[in-house]
């Protein structure tokens, strides 16, 4: 008996090594694999991230700023948003960046952001976003990372095929996803086809300041011109269109743009417009556009009312326009680092398709033309296609480039990202993305020289992929390895807003050129007090110009008396400080307004109507120092009628 | 020219360097300056080491009720005009002098730099310690002095969250290298005379 408790315990004893031994080794082997991923996306505490990734913020109108692998969010950038964190769109000197020619517009739909280009490799200098509603083109300036220009494009609608820079940052391209009538006029909506018109923009880019101008716009047939891209290397000059909607529907266009077998993907010579252009080309046309700038030394932005443009008709130059079929309403107009092939994603198509900028010359040169679109030669399907990727998946829209001779295209109908190779469009890999990708990015990738480590998906959808948060659950994107033949799927991260495309590129590039505080001497605002002595308050009228200032830890100055019921008050706050990261904040009770986040040098001003009678406070809303609860001050604030003159002080007893 | 008179020439434009080099620095370094504040001590002025450590100091030390450091001492017109002079005195010496009057060029140059020294001492004892009564931080020490926040006059020290170096910079170096050069040019003038006394 004792034996066979001995031999059933030694038995259970073995079972139980040799389950535990069991269990620990496939938590091993998950551990290691788990460990290699995490490996991989893991910056240590302290450390930087090798990329700085820009991500869309879609409808929140917003750019966020992220670093590559670790997927850490660094900033939130308001680009076509208010910001009260930041006082963007809030403060006096913002609020004229949101200026368009229908007034005010504090929101827009932000897509595609694109880094500026210096012999068609990424040079860092500036960030380049569209909004898609309210057309507009802002640029982002990455030594301040803030939005420093916004400019409204006219006689467009639905702003989707933008903004992407050419080869040295010629130009940076807008065109209308909407076509619309040109100018816009009282007229029926029957009467769209050959009536509405397709407008796209050159901007232009001062190779200095990076000023931008409404260079001209190519008035094309009313198409909807949804994605594009530049020519580069060999096909540098020229800027590639996909087309929708061929049929010109106006209704119903789910089903009334999708019966053309084949739209277009147009192909823009811009050198040779530019040149036209340049010899007094193309005709002034009255318009109405907003032009926004921000001057980083007055801190202030003004808006500017454009009232002309340049218009240009692409049958009035020559060799300039060309349409080339492209199956299937392509969406994705992808072009590769060597610029010979074109990728035209068609969303609705089996196939991939892709031309070659080679055959397409070629066929030009021998004018090889299988008839015309108002007046616009369509060249023939066979004569340029370079290539079709087979059956390799549903839903295609987007493709990037590795600089390797692969291509990654993201398929939104089967929900993952495929891997193929250039020439040979054989299928290399596959890989599921959680759920419904859209955009992809690769660092570089619209550039000559991608930087092929990472490929960053963009999904549309993420359902139970995160903890839920209620029926509005967060967007998401995912980062793969692609160094190895096949992709691994790295991280999941969240985003702000729904992310549509991103661009990114060495941390390098920016790093050693981000600002860290601005100088006073510097500072050229209208109403910077640049000391202590030089704070005061100004009455004129009932409008009150407080001229203040703020340091650790205290505002000058901090008592004011003598404001009145009905006043309109304008706090003008310089921060004194120029060391770097200690900004102040400052907020009023009772103003109808955001608070102030003021940097170091920096100026700001914000608004407050005091309505009733009493001493209010105000205080440093950001947690600058040790002495920050202490940062605080008091306005009295006397009936309408009274007779209190104005005074203020610092320290007094 | 002989050359221990060489040598005193090169002794005596040596300090000359301290108007193109600092004399001295003080570094403070904490968990919230990754880059530290640095200030660098010339005979003629303060400057940052980095842009505004300066006025980024003064911020740091009003806490404790420290003095602003100034734009401008007296020691900044004395001690240029004491280099220049102990300059021309030993181009003088090294023309006209011999070895004898190296040494006492040595001697004066080590009593001044001692004097500068000591005047350094007070002006930092002064500056760590003639605290503003309203400080809005008063610390003291164990046996219930009011604590001092002194800065080394040389070497390592540290005070509340700071730790504190204050080293010798290349134009004190420079005047180190004069003072030796002098006592040098003093052995060789004193070998070859010698030399000649026994020949």
């Amino acid at each position: 008996m004792k034996n066979i408790f001995k031999a059933c315990f030694a038995l259970s004893f073995l079972t139980i090594a040799f389950v535990s031994c069991n269990n620990s080794d496939s938590s091993k082997s998950n551990g290691a694999l788990t460990s290699s991923a995490a490996e991989k996306v893991y910056v240590a505490p302290g450390e930087h991230d090798e990329f700085y990734a820009f991500v869309s913020g879609g409808f929140s109108g917003q750019l966020s700023v992220y670093g590559l692998p670790s997927g850490r969010l660094f900033k939130v950038i308001p680009v076509f948003s208010q910001d009260a964190e930041k006082a963007w769109g809030y403060n006096e000197e913002t609020k004229p960046m949101l200026n368009t020619s229908h007034g005010f517009v504090p929101w827009d739909d932000s897509h595609h952001p694109d880094i500026s280009q210096t012999a068609g490799e990424i040079d860092g200098r500036y960030v380049f976003i569209n909004g898609n509603n309210t057309p507009r083109i802002a640029k982002i300036d990455l030594t301040t990372f803030e939005t420093t220009e916004i400019i409204e494009v006219p006689n467009s609608a639905g702003n989707h095929s933008s903004s992407f820079v050419t080869e040295n940052t010629e130009y940076v391209v807008a065109g209308t996803r909407f076509s619309v009538p040109v100018p816009q006029r009282d007229m029926s909506i029957k009467d769209y086809k050959g009536n509405f018109k397709g407008a796209l923009s050159f901007i232009s880019v001062d190779p200095e300041n990076g000023r931008m101008d409404m260079k001209f716009q190519v008035m094309m047939p009313g198409f909807n011109y949804d994605l594009s891209h530049p020519g580069r290397g060999k096909s540098h000059g020229w800027f590639f269109f996909t087309t929708y909607n061929s049929e010109e529907a106006h209704s119903l266009l789910e089903v009334n743009a999708s019966q053309n077998d084949k739209d277009f993907i147009a192909a823009i010579n811009w050198k040779k417009i530019e040149e036209y252009v340049n010899n007094g080309g193309g005709t002034m046309m009255p318009a109405n556009y907003a032009h926004n700038v921000y001057d980083e030394h007055t801190h202030t932005a003004t808006s500017t009312m454009k009232k002309e443009v340049r218009v240009v008709n692409p049958t009035e130059v020559p060799g300039a326009v060309y349409l080339l079929p492209t199956p299937k309403s392509p969406h994705g107009c992808d072009v590769d680092p060597s610029g010979e092939y074109i990728v035209g994603n068609g969303k609705l198509s089996a196939n991939l398709t892709v031309h070659s900028f080679t055959k397409m010359i070629d066929a030009i040169e021998n004018e090889k033309f299988d008839g015309d679109a108002y007046g616009i030669p369509i060249l023939k399907f066979e004569d340029v296609l370079a290539g079709t990727v087979e059956q390799p998946g549903l839903g295609p829209l987007h493709t990037e480039f590795d600089g390797k001779g692969n291509a990654y295209t993201t398929f939104f109908i089967s929900s993952e990202v495929v891997k193929w190779k250039l020439g040979t469009w054989e299928v290399i890999d596959r890989k599921p993305t959680y759920y419904s990708v859209g955009h992809l990015m690769i660092p570089g990738g619209n550039s000559q020289k991608p930087f092929g480590k990472y490929v960053l998906a963009m999904n549309k959808i993420t359902k139970d992929r995160y903890l839920p948060t209620g029926p509005e659950v967060t967007q998401s994107a995912q980062l793969y390895d692609i160094t190895g033949e096949k992709m691994e799927l790295l991280l999941d991260f969240p985003t702000v807003g729904e992310p549509h495309y991103a661009a990114g590129c060495p941390a390098d590039l920016i790093k050693p050129r981000s600002k860290k505080i601005f100088k006073l001497e510097e500072n050229k605002h209208e109403y910077a007090a640049l000391s202590e002595a030089d704070t005061k308050v100004v009455r004129n009228g009932n409008e009150v110009h407080v001229y203040m200032t703020m340091i650790r830890s205290h505002f000058a100055p901090d008592n004011i008396e003598g404001i009145k019921v009905g006043d309109k008050v304008y706090f003008h706050i310089t921060n004194l400080e120029q060391d770097y990261d200690v900004p102040h904040g400052v907020s009023m009770i009772g103003a109808n307004t955001s608070e102030l986040l003021i940097m170091p040098g920096q100026t700001e001003t914000f608004v407050w109507e005091p309505k009733q009678v009493g001493v209010w406070p105000f205080y440093c809303t950001d947690f600058c120092s040790a002495l920050h609860q202490e940062m605080q001050g008091y306005v009295r604030v006397s009936p309408r009628n009274s007779n209190i003159d104005l005074s203020w002080s610092l320290g007094e007893d | 020219m002989k050359k221990s008179n060489v040598v005193m020439l090169a002794a005596a434009i040596l300090p000359l360097a301290l108007f193109i080099f600092p004399l001295w620095n003080i570094t403070l370094e904490a968990p919230q300056y990754p880059i530290p504040l640095g200030m660098n001590i010339h005979i003629n002025d303060f400057t940052d080491a980095h842009p505004h450590d300066i006025k980024n100091i003064n911020l740091m030390n009003h806490y404790v009720g420290m003095k602003y450091i100034p734009e401008a001492i007296p020691e900044f017109k004395i001690f240029p005009a004491g280099i220049i002079a102990t300059t021309i005195l030993g181009l003088l010496i090294a023309f006209k002098g011999n070895y004898k009057w190296f040494l006492g060029w040595f001697i004066l140059m080590c009593v001044l730099s001692a004097a500068g020294l000591y005047d350094f001492y007070l002006w930092e004892h002064d500056y760590g310690h003639n605290l503003d009564p309203k400080a809005i931080m008063k610390f003291t020490n164990p046996d219930g002095s009011i604590m001092g926040f002194q800065p080394p006059l040389f070497g390592s020290k540290d005070i509340l969250n700071f730790r504190a170096h204050s080293y010798p910079r290349l134009g004190a170096l420079f005047l180190g290298l004069g003072i030796a050069a002098s006592f040098i040019a003093y052995l060789m003038g004193k070998k070859n005379h010698k030399k000649a006394m026994s020949t």
